[in-house]
C-alpha cells in the first residue's frame, strides 16, 4: 500500500512538473506569436538603487505600457500600442551584477522571446550586455547608463542604442554651469564613490574645470566607499579646506545621506553643493537641502524636462498613478520607449506588423524624435547614441514646496564631444567645435 | 592642527557607531558561540522601525522633538525584542549544538530571508527619520562643525558599553552568564539554565543591533542594504578585539575609527585599505585578536 503511494505521488509530481513545464512552453511560445510587441523592461527592482532609479523607472514603464495600449498618448504617438500592436512588457530586476545580467538577457530574448529590450542603470550591465545584443541580434536600448565606453568599446554596434546621455556631459555641463553662473569660483572639492562612475565623473569634471575655469584649485577630493551612508570625517575634510564648491556625482541613499549630514554640519552653508544626478531626490529633500544647492538630471530629464505636450501629458498621468511627479530615471525610461515607438512605426512595415530587429535598428540609427525631453537626436554613437543638452539648476524649498531656480541649459553641441572624439581628448583640446548659446 | 582635532573628534564619533554596531554580535558569539551573519539585518529592522515611527510622529506633526528620540529608543527595543524571541524560540533553539560553520550558514539563510522580509514590509522606497538628527543643532569648533547628535552617540555607545560590562562583572546573572561562557556543560550541571541563558542573550544581541540601527537612522536614508554593509564593518571590529569579548569590541572599534578617520584626512587614497590593514596586522600577530582566549579544540 505504502509502495502504491509513494509510486502515485511520484506520478503526481511527474504530471504536475510535466503540466508545469507545457504550460510554460505554451506561454512562451503563444506570448512570441499572440500578435503583441513583447518589450523586455530591466531595472533595479531590489537593491539600493531600487528606490532612486529602479521603481521610478519600472513605473514610469508600466504607466506608459498601458496608456500606449489604450491608445492615449498625444501625436506623434497616438496610434495604439507599438505600431498597432498591443505591448506586452516583461519586467525584471537588474540586480545581481553583470554575469546574472547576461544569462536574464539570453532568457529574456531565447526563452521570453522579447521584440527589443530596454533596459540598464548600471555600466557594468551595460557593457556586458552590448556585445551579447549583437551576438543575438537583438534590439537593444540602454536607456540610463554613463558609461562613455558603450559605444567606444562596442564602434561597431548595430542593435544597441542609448536614449540617454553619457557621464561625461553631466560634468562638462556642470561646469558650463559654474561658468555662467559662479566665473568667480577658485575653491573646488570633490567627494565621490569610489568605483568606476565616481572616478570617471571626478576627472571629466576636475578636466572641464581646468580649462573653463582656469582659476579654481582642487582644494580636496574624496572617494568613500560605495554605500557608507557615514561620511563624518570625509565632511570635516572638506570643511577644514573651506571650498566654494562641493562637486558630487553620489546618487540614492549615499546622495541623500551625505546632503543631511552635510548640511547638518554646516558644509553646504558655507559651500555650495553640485550634485550632477541631485534631481533624482528631488522629491525627498524637503528642508533637509539647503536653498541654492545645485542639481543636475543627467540631462534634460525630471524637473529639467521642458514644458512640451509630451511632457505635460506624461507628468499628469505620472501623478494620478503614483501621486508623485516622475524625477530623471523615469522620465529617461519614458524615453526610450518612445524611441522604441518611433523606430517601430518608421520601420517601413504594415500596420500592426512587428518589425525585425534589423529594421528596428536601420529606423534608429541616426534618427531624430519626439520626446518628453525635448527633441532627441541620434547624432553620436555612429547613429546609436543620443545628442542631446543638458540643464543645471538650484534647489528650493520654500513654504512647503520644493522648486527649481536659476536653470541654465546648454545645448547639445555645447557639451558633448564631436563624432569619434573621446571627451578627455575634447576637454584637453579646449572644447574644439563646441557650439554654444 | 584643525586636522589632527578632526581625526580625534571623527575617528570617535566612527569609533562610538562602529561599537554600537558591535556590541550585539559580539555578545553572541561570546556567549553561545553563534557568528551571526543576520546581525546587520537586525541594524537594518531598527533603523526601518524607527525611521518609520519617527516619521509618522513628525508627518503628523504630533508633539515636541524630544519625544522623537524615546521614539528611536522605543522602536529598537520592540523591534529587537519581537525578532530575537521569534527566531531564537523558532529557529536557533533547534540547531543549538551543530557546528559552529552550520550556524554560519544557518544565519546567513537567515539575513536573506530578512532582507526580503524587510522589502516586503518597507518597500524599497528611502525612508528618513532626519529631525532628530538636525534637531540638535552642532557646534563650531574653528573651521570644523561638529553634529550634537554625532556627539551624543559617543555618550550614548560609552554608557552602553559600560552597562554591558557591568551587567556581566556586577551581576549575578553576569556572573551566571560568564559561567555558561566559560563552560557550557559544567554551567548546566550546577543548575543554570543554559537555555534560558541564551534567549536573554540572543534577545540582547539582537536589541543592541536594532539600537545601533535606530540611533544612525536620522543621520542617513534608510534604505535596502544598509544591513549589508555594516556587517563587513562590525566583523572586522570583534575580530580585532577577539570573538567574544566587550572590552575588545571597543579597543577594535577604537582603533578601527581612529586608523579611517587619520587615512580620510592625511591619505584618502588608503581608506578602503586602513580597515583590513589594522585588521591583518592585528591578527598576524594575534590570530585570535587582542583580547580574545586562545581555547583548545575538543576532539
Amino acid at each position: 500500500m505504502k509502495n502504491n503511494k509513494s509510486k502515485f505521488s511520484k506520478h503526481l509530481v511527474s504530471g504536475v512538473a510535466a503540466l508545469a513545464l507545457a504550460a510554460g512552453a505554451a506561454g512562451s511560445a503563444s506570448a512570441a506569436e499572440n500578435g503583441k510587441f513583447r518589450v523586455g523592461i530591466v531595472t533595479f527592482l531590489s537593491g539600493p538603487a531600487a528606490g532612486p532609479f529602479g521603481v521610478p523607472s519600472a513605473n514610469a514603464a508600466k504607466v506608459l505600457v498601458e496608456e500606449l495600449n489604450k491608445g492615449n498618448l498625444p501625436a506623434p504617438y497616438d496610434k495604439i500600442g507599438i505600431n498597432g500592436a498591443e505591448i506586452e512588457a516583461v519586467i525584471i530586476d537588474e540586480a545581481g551584477g553583470a554575469t546574472k545580467q547576461v544569462e536574464e538577457y539570453r532568457n529574456l530574448v531565447q526563452r521570453q522571446k522579447v521584440d527589443a529590450v530596454i533596459g540598464y542603470v548600471s555600466s557594468g550591465d551595460c557593457l556586458a550586455i552590448a556585445p551579447v545584443a549583437e551576438e543575438l541580434k537583438t534590439f537593444t536600448i540602454a536607456y540610463d547608463c554613463g558609461t562613455p565606453r558603450l559605444f567606444a568599446d562596442n564602434p561597431d554596434a548595430q542593435y544597441m542604442f542609448r536614449t540617454g546621455l553619457d557621464a561625461s556631459v553631466d560634468n562638462i555641463g556642470a561646469v558650463r554651469y559654474l561658468a555662467a553662473t559662479r566665473p568667480d569660483v577658485t575653491r573646488l572639492a570633490g567627494i565621490q564613490q569610489n568605483y568606476s562612475w565616481g572616478q570617471d565623473s571626478w576627472a571629466d569634471f576636475t578636466a572641464a574645470a581646468s580649462a573653463l575655469l582656469p582659476e579654481a584649485e582642487i582644494v580636496e577630493e574624496q572617494f568613500p566607499k560605495i554605500y557608507q551612508g557615514q561620511y563624518g570625517a570625509e565632511i570635516s575634510a572638506l570643511s577644514v579646506k573651506r571650498p566654494e564648491i562641493v562637486h558630487s556625482s553620489f546618487w540614492g541613499g549615499d546622495m541623500e545621506a551625505l546632503v543631511l549630514q552635510a548640511n547638518a554640519r554646516g558644509l553646504l552653508e558655507d559651500a555650495t553643493g553640485l550634485l550632477t544626478c541631485g534631481e533624482a531626490s528631488f522629491a525627498t529633500y524637503k528642508d533637509q537641502a539647503p536653498n541654492g544647492m545645485i542639481i543636475g538630471a543627467r540631462g534634460p530629464f525630471g524637473q529639467f524636462a521642458p514644458d512640451n505636450e509630451l511632457n505635460t501629458w506624461f507628468k499628469g498621468v505620472y501623478q494620478n498613478a503614483y501621486d508623485i511627479e516622475p524625477v530623471y530615471p523615469a522620465t529617461k525610461m519614458a524615453q526610450a520607449i518612445l524611441g522604441l515607438k518611433y523606430a517601430a512605426e518608421n520601420a517601413g512595415v504594415a500596420d500592426k506588423e512587428i518589425p525585425s530587429a534589423e529594421q528596428l535598428s536601420a529606423a534608429m540609427k541616426g534618427a531624430t524624435f519626439e520626446s518628453v525631453s525635448g527633441t532627441v537626436e541620434m547624432a553620436r554613437g555612429n547613429g546609436h547614441q543620443a545628442m542631446q543638452g543638458i540643464t543645471y539648476g538650484e534647489y528650493h524649498y520654500e513654504d512647503g514646496v520644493a522648486s527649481i531656480k536659476n536653470a541654465v541649459s546648454f545645448d547639445g553641441e555645447c557639451v558633448t564631444p564631436p563624432e569619434g572624439v573621446a571627451a578627455a581628448d575634447w576637454i584637453a583640446d579646449g572644447f574644439p567645435g563646441a557650439k554654444c548659446n | 592642527m584643525t586636522s589632527l582635532l578632526a581625526v580625534l573628534i571623527d575617528g570617535s564619533i566612527y569609533a562610538s557607531w562602529l561599537f554600537l554596531v558591535a556590541a550585539g554580535l559580539t555578545v553572541i558569539y561570546g556567549v553561545m558561540r553563534i557568528l551571526n551573519m543576520a546581525h546587520g539585518s537586525f541594524y537594518a529592522i531598527g533603523a526601518y522601525s524607527a525611521a518609520s515611527l519617527v516619521g509618522w510622529y513628525f508627518n503628523n506633526g504630533i508633539g515636541p522633538a524630544w519625544v522623537s528620540y524615546l521614539m528611536l529608543v522605543g522602536a529598537a527595543l520592540v523591534a529587537g525584542l519581537i525578532v530575537g524571541v521569534i527566531i531564537e524560540r523558532g529557529l536557533l533553539r533547534l540547531m543549538y549544538g551543530r557546528d559552529e560553520i552550520l550556524m554560519v550558514i544557518i544565519t546567513y539563510a537567515l539575513l536573506l530571508i530578512l532582507e526580503d522580509g524587510m522589502k516586503i514590509v518597507w518597500g524599497v522606497s528611502p525612508y528618513f527619520a532626519y529631525q532628530p538628527y538636525s534637531e540638535l543643532g552642532r557646534t563650531s569648533l574653528g573651521l570644523l562643525k561638529v553634529s550634537n547628535y554625532d556627539v551624543a552617540l559617543v555618550g550614548v555607545s560609552a554608557l552602553l558599553g559600560l552597562g554591558l560590562w557591568a551587567w556581566l562583572e556586577r551581576t549575578n546573572q553576569g556572573k551566571v552568564l560568564r559561567a555558561v561562557i566559560h563552560d557550557r556543560e559544567i554551567a548546566v550541571a550546577m543548575g543554570v539554565n543554559v537555555k534560558l541563558m541564551f534567549t536573554i542573550t540572543f534577545v540582547l544581541g539582537t536589541t543592541l543591533g536594532a539600537l545601533a540601527g535606530a540611533l544612525t537612522a536620522p543621520a542617513i536614508s534608510v534604505v535596502p542594504g544598509i544591513g549589508i554593509e555594516v556587517i563587513v564593518l562590525a566583523f572586522a571590529v570583534v575580530v580585532i578585539g577577539g570573538l567574544g569579548s566587550i572590552g575588545g569590541a571597543a579597543v577594535g572599534a577604537l582603533l578601527v575609527g581612529l586608523s579611517r578617520a587619520a587615512a580620510v584626512h592625511y591619505a584618502p587614497e588608503f581608506e578602503l585599505f586602513v580597515i583590513y590593514g589594522v585588521m591583518s596586522l592585528v591578527l598576524a600577530f594575534r590570530p585570535e585578536g587582542l583580547f580574545g582566549r586562545t581555547l583548545a579544540r575538543k576532539i
